[in-house]
């Protein structure tokens, strides 16, 4: 019995023993794991910690605001209240909708897609219910907060325009980020980040959109932010001034009123552009908060184009305004002088083609000056004909028709001054002299926009250099403004007797008893205009019309009339500024476009704004003018 | 044959005596254990002793008392109470199948209104006390046979297929080791447990198409778990971060960025060791170890002093499946064994967990105090 009990603890002892240094080993195996983990790999595990618990967060800028010459806002940042819910923090979402629904109409539409994304999102991450609230509806939702569980106000940012149907071309708009933009930049992937997508906003989006700050947040395994570790606060984009005088921008516009169109006002000293309108416009605004289909499709299928800056990408035949190259390329090639005269019996036989003066009984003897004031086609045609196509197109693109300026707005157009290689590499067909006649008097091929024209005036009048047209004070390279100069522009290059003669013409237009614009002078000393009429024929008269009687513009459609047009400076002596009014189908240059110009220039002179420089403020403004007076 | 109790020789030994020759150092050891379980659920609550420490503190109490009654209990009263024992725990097992709670997507649960009994907790205890009764009444020699050992195979199997059926692949293999650990001790020969383990090699594929998906995923997840960071491998990787950040200090008492962010799971319970070594690092999590071996050495050296086989078989058995446990656990926090929700003896959140691995010690005390108490085959002392 003994034996056997000692026998069996032995048995058992000796088993237990291994079992209990199994036992062990397996300890020290538990214990080198925790050395391995702990000790070797301890850094790879602390940063993968770090990595789990620290999230960046990116703080968006405020965007650079755009102000005119006078620091008046152009664009600017208003506060965006929304109004969210955090589903976590109210026992029934439905109820808590159904109560602010009292407040602020909720519609069904709406109402689906806040449960939705409130099922779809974590508890605790809040779903914009509306944005853009008004003053009166955050104050209510504030003051029945107790009864609204879970509903919570915040405030972020949106792009407004104070003045937004004036200068709505020229500013462009701000929309969401689409796919295409994303380029790196972490900046436009953050929620509600608005891009430039047309105008200045798009052209300076860089310098407008500032540098983002960060918040570095420690979130849990959910996401939910504990608190913040870090902010490095962004920087707020850059303010960018524009040489834009925006009163009177909002006059031209007024004074366009519900014609279509477009009116450039340029100062002939700097080139800077002081209003650049185009007619009709929209409202940007409207493109901040979104669009409606119905909205957006009124807008594209208007057939006056609202959403076409026409100042710059309206390309027009230049009509009568285009005289003044045909008569300086002359000059310059010497084929005329002030004494040249020729005969004006009403129309100019050229092989089989008869061409017409716009006065059906003739002009009589016409020498240059009148040829401009009384806008002698006659005249023209035989300049054209012994200038040549090749030399009227030199002196137009060097007067700035014909190519593009870069100005800093997308969508320019360059316009059109053909030449005969043209003609063959385009068309096909060889060049003939006819043409040479119709371009002459600016029809035909010859296309510009009103802004081309507004140089083309502007380098007459200044008639040294070559000003090169800009709407803000400082160009951007990527996202540095960097102030513009005059210094570097290249000359003119064309005698200043025969501009003195061109001008004496354009002078007469309005002064000279007979002059086509002697109507629109503007009468007051000092601040007379001298300029030059346009009708820009778009459609051609059939041989019998013009048998029985020329059709009146009141009596064809609308987009069968003339484009009316006038070119001008003011004032004569030493003159500052220049001024392109194209009226779309509106009927005769002289009729029609000569009283925009006239009250348009008048009006800039009274206020003088080119006598400033751009990012003068108003306050400073009227301190001179006290002074002054 | 005279009964001693600690070298006294005496008939009748009073209960002041039994309370004096307790193990004192190994309640001591418990109670550091389970303290350094409480200060980690106070700090898994982000420093609140509700909702875990202070149950658990109750828990503790409630078993402590348990506890020493069953140490004060003779080890004969146990001896008979084995089968019966085994038979309750069976008895619960096939309860749950019916009436258990769906729990972690799994029946492992009895709800008896105050209390959430876990049967697999209470049939370990049952297979050991059983087949400690039974080798303690068979021959040495016998035990070379094979028809000997049908029957406590087939004790061993039953549990093991139920616990298995609920499904808990983790506890279901707990029971199938701690029962081939009690074959070990009672000296079953090494050739058994080779062809056991050739057998076992071979049916692995067999095994392999009566997992549950889950059960396969977990064991796949465990063998890449950065195949996977964001699904099943998540726990696994988010439980080695927080061990391997933790460092060799550790990140401090109550600063764990893991566990206080939630990155980690389940962390009151299953995933408490990880809460610890990132809080204490290694230094914090080789002192626990230490005190779970000085657990493990007392047990084993119980086992060694007890004159009967019921008692040394019964003493060990019980050291081994507390040692599985905790080993359990922390290799498959570390990742070295996959998930498979076994909790942390003594510092786990849980009231069933507590209560058995008390009564455990409890019996392991009654062991000690009893080592020299005289068990006839039957049960009898004569």
């Amino acid at each position: 019995m003994h034996r056997r009990d000692n026998d069996l603890q032995r048995h058992f002892t000796r088993r237990a023993l291994v079992l209990g240094g199994g036992q062990a080993a397996l300890m020290g195996v538990l214990a080198a794991r925790m050395y391995y983990l702990q000790v070797v790999e301890a850094d790879r595990y602390a940063l993968l910690a770090d990595e789990n618990r620290i999230n960046m967060r990116l703080l968006q800028p405020s965007r650079g605001t755009i102000v005119d010459r006078f620091g008046v806002p152009l664009a600017i940042n208003r506060q965006n209240y929304r109004v969210l819910i955090t589903s976590e923090n109210t026992p029934d979402i439905e109820q808590t909708l159904n109560r602010l629904a009292h407040i602020i109409p909720i519609s069904d539409d709406e109402r689906a897609r806040i449960l939705r994304d409130t099922h779809k999102r974590r508890n605790f991450v809040p779903v914009t219910i509306r944005e853009f609230l008004d003053w009166e509806e955050v104050a209510k939702i504030e003051v029945n907060a107790p009864d609204l569980p879970g509903i919570s106000i915040d405030v972020g940012q949106r792009r407004f325009y104070p003045d937004s149907v004036t200068v709505a071309h020229v500013l462009g708009y701000v929309a969401s980020v689409s796919p295409d933009d994303i380029n790196g930049d972490p900046l436009l992937e953050t929620p509600g980040f608005r891009i430039g997508r047309s105008g200045l906003e798009k052209k300076y989006d860089l310098a407008l959109r500032g540098r983002a700050g960060a918040s570095q947040v420690e979130v849990n395994a959910l996401g939910r932010v504990i608190r913040e570790l870090e902010r490095k606060e962004g920087q707020s984009g850059q303010e960018l001034v524009l040489t834009l005088d925006v009163e009177l921008q909002r006059f031209a516009a007024e004074r366009l009123g519900e014609e279509s169109g477009a009116v450039v006002l340029i100062d002939v000293e700097t080139g800077a552009l002081l209003t650049l309108v185009s007619n009709p416009s929209f409202d940007p605004n409207n493109f901040t908060e979104g669009l409606s289909t119905a909205q957006w499709q009124a807008l594209v299928n208007n057939e006056r184009a609202p959403l076409r800056n026409k100042a710059i990408a309206g390309e027009f035949s230049p009509g009568s305004t285009f005289k003044m190259v045909v008569a300086l390329a002359a000059l310059e090639a010497g084929v005329l002088d002030t004494e040249t005269t020729f005969f004006c019996n009403g129309k100019l036989r050229l092989g089989d083609g008869l061409f017409h003066c716009w006065k059906r009984e003739g002009h009589g003897k016409v020498h240059l000056t009148r040829g401009i004031r009384e806008s002698c086609d006659v005249y023209f045609y035989e300049v054209s004909r012994r200038v040549g196509i090749e030399r009227i197109g030199d002196m137009a693109r060097r007067l700035g028709l014909g190519a593009n300026f870069d100005i800093d707005l997308p969508g320019e157009r360059p316009g059109l001054i053909p030449t005969p290689a043209w003609k063959q590499a385009v068309i096909g067909e060889p060049w003939v002299t006819g043409e040479t006649l119709v371009s002459g008097i600016g029809q035909g091929f010859v296309l510009t926009t009103p802004l081309q024209l507004a140089v083309m005036v502007a380098r007459i009048a200044n008639g040294k250099k070559a000003l090169q047209p800009h709407l803000t004070r400082d160009r951007a390279v990527d996202a540095t403004l960097i102030a513009r100069t005059t210094d570097d522009l290249p000359d003119l290059g064309i005698n200043a007797r025969h501009l003195d003669i061109v001008r004496q013409g354009m002078i007469e237009v309005t002064t000279h008893e007979r002059g086509t614009a002697r109507r629109s002078r503007i009468g007051e000393e000092g601040m007379e205009m001298a300029g030059k009429t346009g009708t820009a024929q778009v459609r051609r008269i059939t041989r019998r019309e013009r048998a029985v009687r020329v059709l009146k513009n009141e009596e064809l459609p609308w987009k069968a009339r003339d484009h009316a047009l006038f070119v001008a400076y003011a004032p004569l002596e030493k003159p500052r500024y220049a001024v392109a009014v194209v009226v779309e189908h509106g009927g005769s240059g002289s009729k029609v476009a000569a009283p925009i110009a006239r009250d348009v220039l008048r009006e800039a002179q009274l206020r003088d704004p080119a006598a400033f420089a751009p990012g003068t403020t108003t306050a400073s403004r009227a301190s001179t003018d006290t002074t002054d007076s | 044959m005279s009964v001693r109790y600690g070298g006294l020789s005496r008939a009748e030994p009073s209960l002041g005596d039994k309370l004096i020759h307790l193990n004192w150092g190994l309640v001591l050891l418990i109670l550091a254990t389970a303290s350094v379980g409480f200060a980690m659920l106070y700090s898994a609550a982000n420093g609140d002793l509700n909702p875990w420490a202070t149950r658990q503190m109750a828990r503790l109490g409630v078993g402590m008392v348990a506890m020493f009654i069953v140490a004060m209990i003779d080890l004969r009263f146990w001896l008979r109470l084995a089968y019966p024992a085994y038979a309750a725990g069976l008895l619960l097992l096939a309860a749950v199948e019916f009436m258990g709670s769906i729990g972690m997507g799994a029946q492992r649960w009895l709800d008896l209104g105050f209390f959430q009994l876990q049967p697999s907790e209470v049939m370990k205890v049952g297979l050991v006390m059983a087949l400690a009764r039974y080798f303690h009444g068979i021959e040495l020699e016998d035990i070379g046979r094979i028809s000997y050992l049908l029957i406590p195979i087939a004790m061993i199997l039953a549990p093991a297929a139920m616990v298995l059926r609920q499904p808990d692949l983790g506890t279901a293999m707990v029971v199938v080791m701690i029962g081939g650990a009690m074959f070990w001790l009672a000296g079953v020969r090494l050739w058994m447990f080779a062809a056991v383990a050739v057998a076992v090699v071979a049916a692995i594929p067999v095994g392999w198409q009566t997992l549950h998906g889950y059960q396969r995923q977990r064991i796949l997840t465990f063998m890449n778990p950065e195949s996977d960071p964001l699904g099943s491998g998540y726990h696994i990787m988010q439980s080695k971060i927080a061990l391997g950040s933790g460092g060799v200090f550790g990140k401090g008492f109550l600063q764990g960025t893991q566990s206080h962010l939630n990155f980690l799971p389940e962390k009151q319970t299953d995933f408490i060791f990880t809460m610890l070594a990132e809080e204490f690092g290694l230094l914090g999590g080789l002192a626990t170890l230490g005190l779970y071996l000085l657990l493990v050495a007392y047990g084993i050296a119980i086992s060694l002093r007890c004159r009967s086989q019921f008692g040394r078989l019964l003493a060990l058995g019980i050291t081994t499946s507390f040692f599985l446990y905790l080993f359990i656990n922390v290799a498959m926090v570390m990742g070295l064994l996959p998930v498979v929700g076994v909790p942390l003896p003594l510092i786990s959140y849980g009231g069933t967990a507590m209560l058995t691995v008390l009564i455990g010690f409890g019996l392991l005390m009654s062991v000690s105090l009893h080592r020299d108490t005289y068990i006839n085959r039957r049960g009898g002392s004569n």
